[in-house]
Order: structure tokens, then C-alpha cells, then sequence
């Protein structure tokens, strides 16, 4: 007894134990999986039968058009949302957050409100949005201005944007949310000293929000580019499934759920997904140098 | 006192329990399927089972779970070992990936041998692996023209007369004229139904028999190109949803925009159940041909239903199986409740049930599906399905027709990419 008493007051064992659960949940569900990944790559599995391929899941994937087609969705679709869905809340915050505001809780409630839907829904009623007959709502405000109905989810350009615009009104309530709590922690005095200097309004959002935010800023855009690598989803259910017209829905992860699931080539899949591991680890790393985050101590 | 109320109440739970135990004597067996009318199906079939056979009595717990989630959970399941249902229902375009490797399906033909004299041999074809058998099919699914009759006649066009697709193209310049929004057929982008009938009736198909892609061949040049120049003048178009077998598509044809409707004979069921508006303006009739003489239909879609490896009782599941979907009384019941054509073509012309004034698909359409079917019976061509079919008819619904449809790009290098491209996927 004397023992276990001991052993929880241990002030060197405490750490370890508070760092355990979250380092056994890695372990199982992140290095073991990435492991056997990395093993599957170089194989073909089927049922009952595994053979070792070396290469070949690689040199097909080089010679890939469509999935190129996928990659360059993957890198579109998340240029478009980190441009968007970093400075845009971080505006809608800063005006929610400033003392002028007329019922910020509303508007932060309705802000948020998109988040809570289930995106299998969300992703129905945009489809039915952008519908390709005439009387589908996109093509209702075309009509409204004396423009003919066209064939949203058909075409690259507008398939893209209807996706971006889904990611948008999806996302902006949590990074609002983020930005704002980030926010309320900067001390209201030092927009009064700055007030006193004669800053105005500009001035302060330049000099003393974006700077004390930066480090949520940091992370809102680690997590937003892996998200719009990562995204799946918003595509399957805008175009109710992962076939989407010349691919133009198609992301890096449609194509290994394609090729791992429809089409049954695990091996094949498990390529697909170490690329987006590199990619997606490769940005992030450049970023995070950039932004400052990685390898201070060395500078 | 306590003590006998407590004592009172054991009893009567393990007499419960004992009585509960006794009624269920019968054999669970799990299904699953990703369409409603077939799990409907598979309950008729159970209870007819059990009525039959009082020794050997089932208990169906059919499951309807979503197409992509059910093949994917079956796919994982199988790889897995875990969790796999004892019968399956598996849509013919995933059917060759469960193929792959060493198949986790029950072969069936011991089960399958009392009816197999009855059944269309290529049907069963298309579920086999080697001598196996692994699925039991549902229907021939033969191609067939849906034509709407009211708008051809206000063009003063004759569906009869129409044989080939010449014919078809003069007729869709008549109908123009007189109805310059609506349109002879639909050129479907995210299927390959008209097609992969075009190839049947020039003798190929999408695959060869060596399982190699046939894409950039004559005879697909001759078909999409018969069929783009008909898009360019405005007698086929494209529908929304890219095919009629969608919400969608069905809205398009229930709204009059199509004179003909090349589909499969199973897509009447569709029509009965959700195209209201063409209640009694439809006829069916076989499909034009590039040339007379040409066969004229081809079986296309379909399901196997299957049997696992990790069927508890596989000798009682199997015999079920084959009962509920090859004996007559399925094959009646696979008509007269699905509106399918049965595999077993011997019922074909028992007039008795092909003729039933009281059919609701009788009832809908202007001539009898079965008329038309036997005047096919010997030309109906089947395809041919492989493991890298999926890849193929994916690479089609999403990228080549479209191509060809919507973006009107040249056919001839249209096709040759879809070649590299597919083969560079497979091997």
C-alpha cells in the first residue's frame, strides 16, 4: 500500500504518467497504423494472398495522370480555404470582440451554427444549391440577374468554388472561435495605451492583435492546411459519392479511398496515402520554419 | 415471504427463458443488402422457406445499409475475418474485387445443381471464378428502347419503324422539329448502358476475354462517335446526375424531355415506382442496331447474392440461398414483385404470369415487356466481368464519357487516352 502511495506522490514518475495516456493512443493509433502503412505500400494484399511488389505501388503512381488530378484538387482546394479561412474570421473576430458590437452573442451563435450540422446534410443541401437545372437556388440568383442556369457541379471552376464556399461556411464559426478566445486574453490596456499614443482603429488590429494572436494563428493554419489536403468528405457528399465529372471533385484521400475500397488495392492505397503524409508533413514543416515556430533555439 | 416472491421470480425468468429458447429453434441467419425491395424479398422467400421446410426453420435478419458503406464493411469483414454477414447481396460492378485473391465466399454449385437447367448459364457466368460459382443472380437485366409513345406520335414518328440508329437519328431530327426542346435519347456520362450495348452489338466488349482493356478499338470509336454526333445536333443529350438511374435522371425523363430511354429491362421497376407522370405512355421495344441483323440486347447491371465463409450453418444457408433466388417460386416472385426478368427464361412464356392483367408493370406500360424479351431471347449478349472491370467502367463513368459528352473532345484521342490511362492503373 505503502508503495502505491509512494509511487503516486513519485514526483519524477507524475509526468509520465499524465503524458501516458496520450503517448499509448499515439502509439496504437497513429505510429503502429503509420508502420504497417508504410509495410502495405510495397505490397499487394488480398485476401489470403500477400505478395511483396517492392516499387511498382510507387512507379504506378508516378505515371498517374489522374492521380495527379487529385493532387492538384488537394493543393487548390486547400490554397483557396487557408487564404479565405485565416484572415476572414480573424476580421469577423476582431469585430465581435470590439466593444461597439451590437449583439455579439447572436452573431457568434449563428456563426458557429454551421459547424454543428452533420456534413452528410450539409453536403446534401449544397448539392441541391447547386443543382444544374433551372430552377436550383444558385441558378435562381443567376436567372435574378438575367444570367443563364449552368451546370455547377460539372464544371472545374465552379465545382471548386462550390466547395471552397462549403469549406467557408462550415469552418469559419471555429476559427472565429479561436481567434476570439485568443483575443479576449490580450489585457485591454494595452489598446488604451496605444489609444492614448493616437493609434487608431487599423493601428491597433496591425500592431497589438495580430502580433498577440500570431501563435493562434500559427496553429489555425497548421491545422487548416492538413485539413484542406485531408478533405474527403465535402466532396463524396457533394457529388453523393466519389465520382465526381472528369474528377474534378476528386482529392488525394477520394483516390485511396478509390483505389483502396472500389477498387480493392490496399497496397496500391497505402502509397496514395504515405504521399499525402509527406505532403502534408512537408508543408506544415516549411511553415512552421517560416512562421518561426520550429528551430527557434538554433537561430 | 421474501424470499418465495424472489424464488417465484426466478422461476418464472428461467421459464421464460427455456419457452423463448424453444421458439427460437430456428437458425439465425444475418443478410445484408443495399436495396429495401430486396431485403422485402428475402423475407417473402425466408417465410416460404420455413413453410416448406418446418425441420429446418430460418430466422432472416436482413439489414439495408448504404451501397458504398455495405460493400466496404463486406470488403473489410472478409479482409479481416471479423463481422462478416452469412448472405450478401453484391452489386455486379464490385463483385470482381471480392473475386480477388483467395475468394471468402462459399462456392455454391452443389447447391445451385437442382437448377441449373433452368437458369441462363452466362448469368451465373458472371459470379463464377474458375469452375466455382459464388453469387446467385437476380435477373438477365436485357436491354431493351423505353419509348415514349405520346411525343413520338405528336412528331408524327412511328417507334416501331425505328431499327437502327439511323433510323433513331432521323427520328430525332423529326422530333426537333416539332419539339425543338426535347430530345430523342440521353448520352449518359456516369454510366456506359447505351454504350456498352453498342459494343455488344458489334461483337466486343470493354474487356477481352485475357482481361485487357478494349478501349481504343474500332468498334468504340464507331459507337461513341455515332453518339456524339448525335449530341452536337441536339437529338441525345446529356441528364442531370449523368444517367437515367438517378434522382436526377428519373426527374428529367418523368418531366417528358426524352422520346427513348435505353435501359436495361429492370429500369421498369423504376419507372413504375417513381416516374408517375408516364403512367401508361411508355412501350418497350428492342434497341436499334448499328445494322440490321446486329443482336439487339445485352444483360447488363445486376446483383450476386452470395454466401460467406463465415456462414455458421453453410449447408442450411446455401440450399436457402439458392431456393430464394434460382427455384421458380423466386423467379415468379422476382417478376412479380421487382418487375425483373427472371434468370429461369422458361417462365418467359408462361403466359399465365407474363400476361397477368392485375401486374402493376403490366398495367403501366402500352405492350408486354415479355413479348419483347422473346423476341430477343436468343440475341441477348452478356458482358464480360473481370477484376479489372471496376477500374475500367470507373475510368468511363467519370472521365472518358464525359469527355466526349459534355466537353465534345475529339473521340479518336479521347479513347486512346483512356486506354493509357486505364492500363496504367492496372498494371
Amino acid at each position: 500500500m505503502r508503495r502505491i502511495t509512494h509511487f503516486i506522490y513519485n514526483q519524477k514518475a507524475a509526468p509520465y504518467i499524465f503524458v501516458l495516456p496520450f503517448v499509448l493512443t499515439f502509439l496504437v493509433f497513429f505510429v503502429y497504423p503509420v508502420f504497417t502503412t508504410i509495410r502495405m505500400s510495397f505490397q499487394e494484399i488480398l485476401p489470403g494472398m500477400i505478395t511483396n511488389v517492392g516499387l511498382k505501388n510507387y512507379q504506378r503512381l508516378l505515371g498517374d495522370r489522374i492521380f495527379r488530378t487529385a493532387v492538384s484538387n488537394s493543393f487548390e482546394y486547400m490554397f483557396w480555404t487557408v487564404l479565405i479561412l485565416i484572415p476572414m474570421p480573424l476580421a469577423l473576430a476582431y469585430m465581435l470582440n470590439s466593444r461597439s458590437m451590437a449583439a455579439p452573442g447572436l452573431f457568434k451563435g449563428i456563426l458557429f451554427l454551421p459547424i454543428l450540422t452533420s456534413v452528410v446534410v450539409a453536403g446534401t443541401i449544397f448539392r441541391l444549391i447547386f443543382g444544374e437545372l433551372p430552377g436550383s437556388f444558385m441558378n435562381t440568383v443567376r436567372a435574378f440577374f438575367g444570367l443563364a442556369p449552368i451546370k455547377w457541379l460539372r464544371q472545374e471552376g465552379t465545382g471548386m468554388a462550390a466547395l471552397v464556399i462549403m469549406c467557408c461556411w462550415r469552418w469559419t464559426g471555429v476559427n472565429i472561435l479561436y481567434y476570439l478566445a485568443a483575443l479576449k486574453n490580450i489585457p485591454p490596456e494595452m489598446y488604451e495605451s496605444a489609444e492614448i499614443d493616437g493609434a487608431n482603429a487599423w493601428q491597433k488590429f496591425r500592431h497589438i492583435s495580430v502580433p498577440l494572436v500570431k501563435p493562434t494563428i500559427i496553429y489555425v493554419l497548421t491545422i487548416s492546411i492538413y485539413g484542406g489536403l485531408a478533405m474527403f468528405t465535402e466532396s463524396y457528399m457533394l457529388w453523393a459519392g466519389n465520382n465526381s465529372p472528369r474528377n474534378i471533385g476528386l482529392t488525394i484521400v477520394g483516390y485511396l479511398y478509390r483505389q483502396g475500397w472500389e477498387q480493392n488495392r490496399m497496397g496500391f492505397a497505402s502509397a496514395v496515402g504515405l504521399v499525402l503524409l509527406v505532403f502534408a508533413s512537408i508543408i506544415n514543416f516549411i511553415q512552421l520554419r517560416l512562421t518561426g515556430v520550429l528551430g527557434k533555439e538554433g537561430d | 415471504m421474501k424470499r418465495s416472491v424472489l424464488s417465484a421470480l426466478v422461476l418464472a425468468l428461467v421459464f421464460c427463458l427455456a419457452t423463448a429458447g424453444a421458439v427460437s429453434a430456428a437458425t439465425k441467419v444475418t443478410l445484408w443488402t443495399f436495396i429495401p425491395q430486396h431485403a422485402r424479398f428475402f423475407d417473402v422467400m425466408a417465410e416460404k422457406w420455413n413453410a416448406q421446410h418446418p425441420d429446418r426453420q430460418i430466422e432472416l435478419e436482413s439489414s439495408v445499409l448504404p451501397y458504398d458503406d455495405m460493400h466496404n464493411k463486406l470488403q473489410i469483414a472478409l479482409q479481416s475475418g471479423v463481422g462478416a454477414p452469412d448472405i450478401c447481396d453484391i452489386e455486379i460492378s464490385r463483385f470482381p474485387n471480392f473475386l480477388m485473391g483467395v475468394p471468402q465466399l462459399l462456392p455454391l454449385n452443389d447447391y445451385f445443381a437442382p437448377y441449373l437447367d433452368d437458369i441462363v448459364p452466362s448469368r451465373l457466368g458472371i459470379y463464377s471464378k474458375g469452375a466455382n460459382m459464388y453469387g446467385a443472380p437476380t435477373h438477365v437485366g436485357a436491354t431493351v428502347a423505353f419509348y415514349y409513345v405520346e411525343l413520338l406520335e405528336s412528331a408524327g414518328i412511328d417507334y416501331r419503324q425505328i431499327k437502327t440508329w439511323d433510323d433513331f437519328a432521323e427520328a430525332g431530327r423529326k422530333l426537333k422539329q416539332v419539339h425543338p426542346d426535347k430530345f430523342m435519347g440521353i448520352a449518359e456520362t456516369s454510366a456506359a448502358w447505351t454504350v456498352t450495348a453498342m459494343l455488344a452489338q458489334q461483337g466486343t466488349d470493354l474487356v477481352s476475354e485475357d482481361e485487357r482493356p478494349l478501349i481504343n478499338t474500332p468498334e468504340m470509336l464507331r459507337a461513341v462517335t455515332t453518339m456524339q454526333n448525335m449530341v452536337k445536333e441536339g437529338i441525345m443529350t446529356t441528364c442531370p446526375d449523368g444517367q437515367p438511374d438517378t434522382e436526377g435522371g428519373k426527374g428529367f425523363i418523368d418531366q417528358g424531355n426524352v422520346a427513348c430511354v435505353i435501359m436495361p429491362l429492370w429500369f421498369m421497376s423504376r419507372f413504375v415506382d417513381e416516374m408517375p407522370s408516364m403512367n401508361g405512355k411508355i412501350a418497350i421495344a428492342p434497341v436499334p442496331v448499328f445494322e440490321e441483323g446486329m443482336p439487339r440486347s445485352l444483360g447488363l447491371g445486376g446483383t450476386g447474392t452470395v454466401v460467406t465463409n463465415y456462414a455458421v450453418d453453410k449447408d442450411l444457408v446455401g440450399e436457402f440461398v439458392a431456393y430464394a433466388k434460382l427455384s421458380e417460386d423466386a423467379n415468379r416472385m422476382i417478376w412479380e414483385d421487382l418487375g425483373f426478368d427472371p434468370c429461369n427464361t422458361s417462365l418467359w412464356t408462361d403466359r399465365e404470369m407474363t400476361h397477368n392483367p392485375e401486374n402493376r408493370y403490366n398495367q403501366y406500360f402500352l405492350n408486354n415487356a415479355f413479348d419483347v424479351l422473346l423476341e430477343i431471347k436468343d440475341e441477348i449478349q452478356m458482358v464480360r466481368s473481370t477484376s479489372i472491370s471496376p477500374t475500367i467502367n470507373q475510368y468511363l463513368t467519370t472521365v472518358m464519357l464525359n469527355e466526349l459528352f459534355e466537353d465534345l473532345l475529339d473521340p479518336a484521342e479521347v479513347i486512346e487516352q483512356a486506354q493509357y490511362d486505364i492500363e496504367n492503373q492496372i498494371f
